[in-house]
C-alpha cells in the first residue's frame, strides 16, 4: 500500500471517517442552534444538554424499557423535544422582548441543571451503548465499520431534508418569513407563537437526534453535551448563522479539518477548530457565509 | 418667586455636597469592618470571597458598563494565576513581582483575545470569548508548565518586598485586603471617569457613540484589556491564598460562576458584584457537601435570577430606594404647592 506523508492510509482513513462522523453532529447541532436562533433570536446553550438527554433517552429506553436502537432513533429525540418546548412556553418566552444575553444566560443555567441531574444519577464516567449495526466493510484501502457509515449517511439525510424543508416548501418559507418580520407574519393570520415553540421543538430535537447517534459512536456521558456545545459555538462563529447550507457545510468541513489535524498533528487537534476560528474572525469577521449584520 | 429660588438653591448644595461624605463615610465604615473582620471571621474565607469580588468587579467592567457578555473571562483569571504560581514556585519570584507577571500576562492575553473578540458583537462576543477560553483551557491542559491536571501545588509563600512575613493567614488577609481596595478604587475611578462615560455611551447606542467621533472599538478594546488586567490580578492573588493554581481555574465554569456572582449580585452596580461573590462563596462552602447538587442550584439560581430579579440584590435595592425617593420629593413638592 503507499503511504501518504509516512501516514499509513488506513489511519489516514480512519480519522477521517470519525472526522466526518463528528462533523456529522457539529452539523446537526450548528444547524439547530441556527434555526432556533433565526426565529427565536435565543442562542440556545442549552443545546450540548439536549444532545446529551438524547443519548440519555436512547440508553433509559433500551435499558428500562427495553426498545432498541431504532426505536429510540424516533421516541428520543420526540422526548426531549416535548420537554424542549415545555421549557419554551413556561420560561424562554418571556425573555424574547429581552437582550438576547438573557435568554443565553437562562439557558446556559437549564444546561447546568440537567448536567447536574444527569451527573448525580449516573455519575461523570460512560455508560456504554451496544453497536446496533455491528460489522463492517472491507473497501480494499481501509476496513468501514457498518455504523459509522451510517451515521454518516443518516445525518446527512437529516441535514438535507432540514435544508429542504426549509429553502423549498411552503411552511419553510412561513418560517423564513416569521424570522424576517414575526409582526407581518402574525398580521396574516399565521400563529407565530405555536410556530416559535414547534422551531424550538425541532431544533431541540435535532440536538437529541445527534445525542442518539452518538451514542453508540461514543458512550453515554452526562458531560458529553458540555464540552462539545462550546465546540459547535465555535463553528457557528465560523459559518455564520445566516444561512442553513452554510451550516451544514461548515459542520462536516470542519469535522474533517480536525479529523486531518488528529492524524498529522495530534497535539493539535483539540485547539484547531479554535484556531481557524481566530483566523476567520480576523479575515471575516461575519463567518464564511454570514451577512455583516 | 426670589424666596421660593433662595430656598431651594441651599438645598440641593447642602444635597449634593453631603452626598459625596455620605459615600466617603460608608466607604470607611466599610473599610473599618474589613479591618476588623478576620478577627471574627475565618480569614482564608474572607480573603476567597475578597479574590472572587474582584474578578467579578472586573467583569462587571465588561458586562455592567460596556455591554459586552464575555464567557471566557476564566482565562485571565486562570492564566494569570498559572504564570504566577509558575513564576514564584518555579522562577523564585516574590510574591509581588509573581502578581505583577501573572497581571501583566493576563492583560496581553487580554488584548490579543478583545482584538479579535470585539470584531463581533451581542450574541457571537459571548461565542467568541467563550471559545478562545477553551482553546486555552486545552493549551493549559498539554502545556508541560502548568503540571497538568495536578496543577501546580504548594507554592510557596515568601515574603513580602522581602521583609513582610505572610505566611500566617492574619498577615496574608491584610495583604489581600489592600489589593482588593486597590482594584475596587482603580474600577471605581474607571466607571466614573470620562472614558467609563463613553463606555456607557457605548453600551447604550454604539452606532451613536461612534457618530458622536468615538472611536468604540478602541475604548472596548482598552476596557476589555482592563478588565482582563484586574481579573488576572484576582487570579494571582487568588494563588498566594490558597498555594495553587489548576485546571479548574481556567474551566469554562469559573467563566460561568463570574457572571453568576454578577447577575446575582446585580450587574452594572458598583457593589453588586461584590454582594454577589460574597453570596455565591458562602453558598459553595456550605453546599460543598452535596456534590453535584451544587452544578444543579448554581443552575437553579441563573434561572431565577433570569426570569425573576434581573437587577440583581444590589439593584433591587438600588431600584427600591430610587422608588422611595422619587415618592418622597413628588409628596415634598405637592405639599409645597
Amino acid at each position: 500500500m503507499i503511504e501518504l506523508l509516512g501516514i499509513p492510509p488506513q489511519a489516514l482513513f480512519g480519522q477521517l471517517l470519525l472526522g466526518l462522523i463528528n462533523g456529522a453532529f457539529y452539523a446537526m447541532l450548528s444547524l439547530g442552534l441556527a434555526v432556533i436562533f433565526g426565529l427565536l433570536n435565543v442562542i440556545n446553550f442549552t443545546h450540548g444538554a439536549q444532545y446529551m438527554m438524547g443519548a440519555f433517552g436512547a440508553w433509559m429506553l433500551l435499558n428500562y424499557a427495553g426498545i432498541p436502537f431504532w426505536g429510540a432513533l424516533v421516541i428520543s429525540p420526540i422526548l426531549v423535544a416535548i420537554v424542549g418546548m415545555v421549557i419554551e412556553r413556561i420560561l424562554l418566552r418571556r425573555l424574547y422582548h429581552l437582550d438576547h444575553l438573557y435568554g443565553m444566560l437562562l439557558t446556559f443555567g437549564l444546561g447546568l441543571i440537567i448536567e447536574g441531574l444527569f451527573r448525580r444519577q449516573y455519575g461523570s464516567s460512560g455508560l456504554p451503548y451496544n453497536n446496533p449495526l455491528p460489522g463492517g466493510t472491507n473497501l480494499g484501502f481501509m476496513f468501514l465499520p457498518n455504523y459509522r457509515a451510517f451515521v454518516v449517511v443518516a445525518s446527512l439525510i437529516v441535514c438535507f431534508a432540514t435544508w429542504f424543508v426549509i429553502e423549498r416548501t411552503k411552511l419553510g418559507s412561513y418560517l423564513r418569513a416569521a424570522t424576517e418580520r414575526p409582526d407581518l407574519v402574525q398580521a396574516f393570520g399565521i400563529d407565530v407563537p405555536r410556530m416559535i415553540t414547534l422551531t424550538y421543538g425541532f431544533g431541540v430535537g435535532l440536538a437529541a437526534l445527534a445525542g442518539v447517534l452518538a451514542a453508540p459512536a461514543y458512550q453515554v456521558s452526562p458531560t458529553m453535551g458540555s464540552s462539545l456545545i462550546i465546540v459547535v459555538f465555535a463553528v457557528v462563529v465560523i459559518g455564520g448563522m445566516g444561512s442553513i447550507m452554510g451550516a451544514i457545510v461548515t459542520g462536516f468541513g470542519l469535522g474533517i479539518v480536525e479529523g486531518l489535524t488528529k492524524v498529522f498533528y495530534p497535539e493539535a487537534s483539540s485547539t484547531v477548530i479554535f484556531v481557524i476560528m481566530a483566523l476567520v474572525l480576523m479575515v471575516k469577521p461575519a463567518g464564511l457565509f454570514g451577512t455583516a449584520k | 418667586m426670589t424666596t421660593s429660588s433662595s430656598t431651594t438653591a441651599p438645598v440641593t448644595t447642602s444635597a449634593t455636597s453631603s452626598r459625596f461624605p455620605m459615600t466617603l463615610v460608608i466607604g470607611l465604615i466599610a473599610v473599618a469592618l474589613l479591618l476588623a473582620a478576620p478577627f471574627a471571621v475565618y480569614p482564608v474565607f474572607l480573603m476567597k470571597v475578597m479574590c472572587f469580588a474582584l474578578f467579578a468587579c472586573a467583569f462587571n467592567l465588561m458586562l455592567g458598563y460596556t455591554g459586552l457578555l464575555s464567557f471566557g473571562h476564566a482565562m485571565f483569571f486562570g492564566g494569570s494565576a498559572y504564570i504566577c504560581a509558575h513564576a514564584i514556585k518555579v522562577l523564585g519570584f516574590s510574591p509581588e513581582l509573581g502578581i505583577l507577571a501573572g497581571v501583566l500576562f493576563a492583560a496581553v492575553l487580554g488584548f490579543f483575545a478583545g482584538l479579535l473578540a470585539i470584531r463581533r458583537q451581542g450574541i457571537y462576543f459571548a461565542m467568541v470569548t467563550l471559545a478562545l477560553a477553551q482553546m486555552f483551557f486545552f493549551f493549559c491542559l498539554q502545556a508541560k508548565f502548568t503540571g497538568g491536571e495536578d496543577g501546580l501545588q504548594a507554592v510557596p509563600r515568601r515574603a513580602l518586598l522581602g521583609f513582610i512575613d505572610i505566611t500566617k493567614d492574619i498577615h496574608l488577609y491584610y495583604f489581600v485586603l489592600a489589593i482588593f481596595l486597590f482594584g475596587f478604587l482603580v474600577i471605581y475611578r474607571t466607571i466614573h471617569s470620562p472614558f467609563g462615560q463613553v463606555l456607557k455611551a457605548i453600551r447604550e447606542n454604539e452606532p451613536r457613540a461612534i457618530s458622536l467621533g468615538y472611536r468604540a472599538n478602541q475604548y472596548k478594546l482598552l476596557a476589555f484589556v482592563l478588565s482582563a488586567a484586574l481579573a488576572g490580578l484576582a487570579g494571582s492573588t487568588k494563588v498566594l491564598v490558597f498555594q495553587l493554581a489548576s485546571l479548574t481555574d481556567v474551566a469554562w465554569q469559573m467563566s460561568g460562576e463570574v457572571i453568576l456572582m454578577t447577575l446575582v449580585g446585580g450587574m452594572g452596580t458598583i457593589l453588586g458584584p461584590v454582594v454577589g461573590a460574597a453570596v455565591i462563596v458562602t453558598m459553595q462552602n456550605y453546599l460543598a457537601g452535596l456534590g453535584e447538587w451544587v452544578l444543579v442550584i448554581q443552575g437553579v439560581i441563573f434561572v431565577l435570577a433570569v426570569s425573576l430579579f434581573r437587577r440583581g440584590i444590589v439593584g433591587e435595592f438600588v431600584a427600591v430606594a430610587k422608588y422611595y425617593h422619587a415618592r418622597k420629593t413628588r409628596t415634598a413638592g405637592r405639599a409645597r404647592k
